[in-house]
């Protein structure tokens, strides 16, 4: 089981901040490919990887990162702090 | 070390004074605080800060100790608000002590550029009523490289 978490726009695309999926993927990639086929919102939401960027576990990675051992994956825009 | 991501207001000059006592060795503070800005002729209603708990703190405290260690700060303090702001309103400040200015200052500058690109935080302005996410700007993106 793994907690994904949406944040800013990509929440509200696919409406909901939080869930948990039982997935075979083993990258980030994978994990998105199954989330696309799943339902529009999270075609749209995942539609340009490269306005998206992604945590495991709360530090940033690549979206080829393995999901060996990841307990949480956020999804979120380019961060805007400051 | 100070770190703190909260709703509430700040007291800057509380918190610049307190920073800047008792440093017998460090003979530089320089302190940084960014202000709600309206953009838009007094459209601008409200800025909603979203965050994500626990990695901001956690970001924020890595950039915090390379920082300190570094540029060799005595002590450095990040504050950094969410939630809903109104202009003019104080969004964050850092303040950083090193013995010599140089130190302190680009300290500071990296803190302030990489609070801006790599903190989970996101930024949604309601100007005149109409939501709008506030985007990234390849500018700060690039602005990282200089700390490579």
């Amino acid at each position: 089981m793994i907690t994904l978490l949406y944040f800013a726009w990509v929440r509200e695309r696919i409406g909901l901040p939080k869930e948990t999926v039982e997935t075979t993927a083993t990258t980030v990639k994978e994990l998105v490919e199954e989330l696309r086929a799943r339902d529009e919102r999270y075609a749209v939401a995942f539609s340009d990887l490269a306005s998206l960027r992604v945590a495991i576990d709360q530090d940033l990675v690549d979206f080829d990162a393995p999901l060996t051992g990841a307990k949480e994956v956020a999804f979120f825009p380019p961060m805007t702090g400051g | 070390m100070q770190i703190s991501v909260q709703s509430d207001p700040f007291d800057f000059g509380a918190l610049a004074q307190e920073f800047a006592d008792g440093h017998t060795h460090m003979g530089a503070v320089v302190t940084f605080t960014g202000i709600v800005r309206d953009d838009d002729l007094g459209g601008l209603d409200v800025m909603e800060i979203e965050h994500y708990p626990g990695m901001t703190e956690r970001a924020i405290t890595k950039f915090a100790a390379y920082a300190k260690d570094r540029w060799d700060l005595g002590d450095v303090l990040v504050i950094h608000r969410h939630g809903a702001l109104k202009p003019g309103e104080m969004i964050m400040m850092v303040a950083t002590a090193a013995r010599h200015r140089v130190n302190a200052f680009e300290a500071a500058e990296y803190l302030m550029d990489y609070l801006k690109s790599r903190a989970p935080f996101w930024k949604k302005e309601y100007v005149n009523g109409e939501p709008r996410w506030v985007n990234a700007k390849p500018e700060d993106e690039d602005a990282l490289s200089r700390w490579d």
